[in-house]
């Protein structure tokens, strides 16, 4: 089955990012498709790459980016909850004057358009949120 | 992308308590572009999103209620409100603003596409989506 995966609430805070992560993993392995993940609303707080969280804790981040190397994942921050919540890649830094950038690698800012395109194309869309 | 899917933007919550309304609402506006099948559907506190006369002048928040009543320009054609929600809050549809639709081409026109469905109905109306944006 081809899935598309929304999540839209931020890492730490809520469960859904780990029950997004578990289900995107696990479809993976039972050898379905995953077209996209988009992040949206505090959700885009998946990308940031300074995120540090104890050691003795799960690196949300890091799995995401981990999955994302090991089966070609596309993973998309969108682009005005992106700017919101000061989610920033070399291109958003370029446009808005911004002196630094946070995204994770694998991870790329881009519009809503690929939430409707995602969900047009796969068989399912599947939400995460509260 | 020639398939045609039903879209339904499923709205739960307060207008401005949280961002979800306004963003849903960004979802929908940017979506129009794609030409699908689009309803929006308001549940639970959703109701709250389209009761009309809300001012927000003095909690320096954007009034995005006006932003409602051009959704049949972005192709939406039904904005389906649950009766019981609004019942359980005191509301009736005459409390809620109305949203005109007109076909360019064709020149339909209806007066208003909001209106109040029953929990069979709402059930129907989720079960032949088939696409569901929660917010």
């Amino acid at each position: 089955m081809k899935l598309a995966v929304q999540v839209n609430e931020g890492p730490y805070q809520h469960q859904a990012t780990d029950s997004a992560y578990h289900f995107t993993k696990a479809a993976l392995e039972k050898g379905h498709e995953v077209f996209r993940v988009f992040f949206y609303h505090d959700g885009v707080l998946n990308g940031t790459r300074l995120t540090t969280p104890p050691q003795d804790d799960r690196n949300i981040v890091n799995r995401w980016v981990e999955l994302a190397e090991k089966y070609d994942l596309d993973l998309v921050l969108c682009v005005a909850a992106a700017q919101r919540r000061g989610l920033v890649d070399d291109g958003e830094a370029e446009r808005n004057g911004k002196d630094a950038t946070n995204i994770a690698p694998k991870f790329r800012i881009s519009g809503l358009g690929q939430l409707i395109e995602a969900a047009i194309q796969s068989d399912r869309l599947v939400v995460f949120g509260d | 992308m020639s398939e045609i899917k039903k879209f339904m933007y499923l709205n739960r919550r307060a207008p401005y308590g949280t961002i979800y309304a306004w963003e849903s609402l960004e979802v929908v506006l940017i979506g129009a572009a794609f030409d699908q099948e689009v309803s929006l559907m308001f549940v639970d506190d959703g109701v709250f999103q389209l009761v009309k006369g809300s001012d927000t002048s003095e909690s320096d928040m954007k009034n995005f209620l006006p932003t409602y009543r051009t959704l049949g320009d972005y192709g939406v054609r039904h904005m389906f409100v649950d009766q019981a929600s609004l019942e359980a809050r005191g509301l009736t549809t005459d409390d809620l603003i109305q949203v005109e639709w007109e076909d360019w081409e064709t020149e339909e026109e209806v007066d208003n596409i909001v209106e109040a469905v029953d929990a069979d109905k709402f059930k129907e109306l989720m079960a032949e989506s088939d696409v569901v944006f929660s917010f």
